[in-house]
């Protein structure tokens, strides 16, 4: 029978990978805005799970609210992709701090 | 017996296409596992009962947020192979961190199994309605005590959209200069032109 420590591995499994990938593909920022997706859905698995498995809803709710968050912070961070490759040329974030003022 | 077999399949997947998005040498073959990873988390709820976040999932995720990963990844002319130069010096280090995190979380469940860390006790405020279903109880919560939350994330997707529009809004200089239709619409005729029928030798007051 599947338990909730089951769906807290694949969750932790799968925030770790999101890490990693933030690691691995440090120039490439659209990989890293995909890793943060990743995290951010492993937070909603293992708020689904538990609250599927404590009987209480607003598990769920809160679920609803880091979707949410999570489109809005895609589309800011694409529009900032894009206005930065526009004015660069390049999306390497390595020489980000160039950008300051 | 099916509900294990469909977790492990699940399961399997969501990871193994999530090892495939971050290692992927091609953002777009990243983007479309990230895709298949959303549909396997979407199965993965399904299986525990909530479906409607299920549904969300695949039509917020996949329907939106991926398809404006592949439109940006498609729409800029980006070099990728010289973006992955630092992909094999950054190996160890990330691995090191993965590890120490996944190590951190195994003990906080193996804590829990050993019976140290308990689980709060649900309120039963929030419990899931008797003989209905998971969208009528979710929308009960929704637009009773979380109404104002619920309004709040609304007012977070609209300023996310304007920012967006605002960010990459480009003004098109014109050649023929610029039309401003609100100008040209509040001008009054008595303010515009003036008809006027001066003697021989008279002149015009400006």
């Amino acid at each position: 029978m599947i338990g909730i420590e089951h769906y807290v591995v694949v969750s932790a499994i799968l925030f770790v990978l999101g890490v990693l990938g933030i690691f691995l593909n440090r120039k490439n920022i659209i990989v890293i805005l995909m890793a943060v997706e990743l995290i951010l859905l492993s937070v909603n698995i293992n708020l689904v799970a538990f609250s599927a498995f404590l009987g209480d809803m607003v598990g769920q709710v809160f679920a609803m609210f880091v979707l949410t968050v999570a489109a809005g912070e895609a589309a800011i961070g694409l529009a900032i992709l894009v206005i930065y490759f526009r004015g660069r040329g390049t999306i390497a974030v390595d020489d980000v701090n160039q950008m300051k003022g | 017996m099916i509900q294990t077999f469909a977790f492990y399949l699940f399961a399997v997947l969501v990871i193994a296409s999530a090892v495939m998005v971050i290692s992927s040498r091609n953002p777009v073959h990243s983007v479309l596992w990230l895709i298949l990873a959303f549909f396997n988390a979407a199965g993965l709820m399904v299986i525990v009962g909530a479906e409607f976040i299920a549904m969300l999932l695949v039509i917020v995720y996949v329907g939106a947020v991926a398809v404006l990963f592949l439109f940006v990844v498609m729409m800029l002319d980006i070099d990728f192979a010289e973006l992955r130069a630092g992909f094999i010096k950054n190996f160890p280090l990330g691995i090191a961190i993965a590890l120490v995190l996944l190590a951190e979380m195994v003990l906080g469940l193996g804590a829990y199994k050993a019976g140290v860390i308990q689980l709060g006790e649900p309120s039963g405020l929030a419990a899931p309605l008797p003989g209905e279903s998971n969208i009528e109880s979710l929308g009960a919560l929704l637009y009773g005590q979380y109404l104002f939350l619920f309004e709040t994330a609304g007012i977070i997707l609209l300023v996310a959209m304007i920012g967006a529009i605002v960010l990459t809004h480009r003004e098109i200089r014109s050649p023929r200069g610029h039309q401003d239709i609100s100008k040209q619409v509040s001008r009054r005729p008595e303010e515009a032109t003036e008809m006027m029928r001066p003697e021989v030798g008279k002149g015009v007051k400006l």
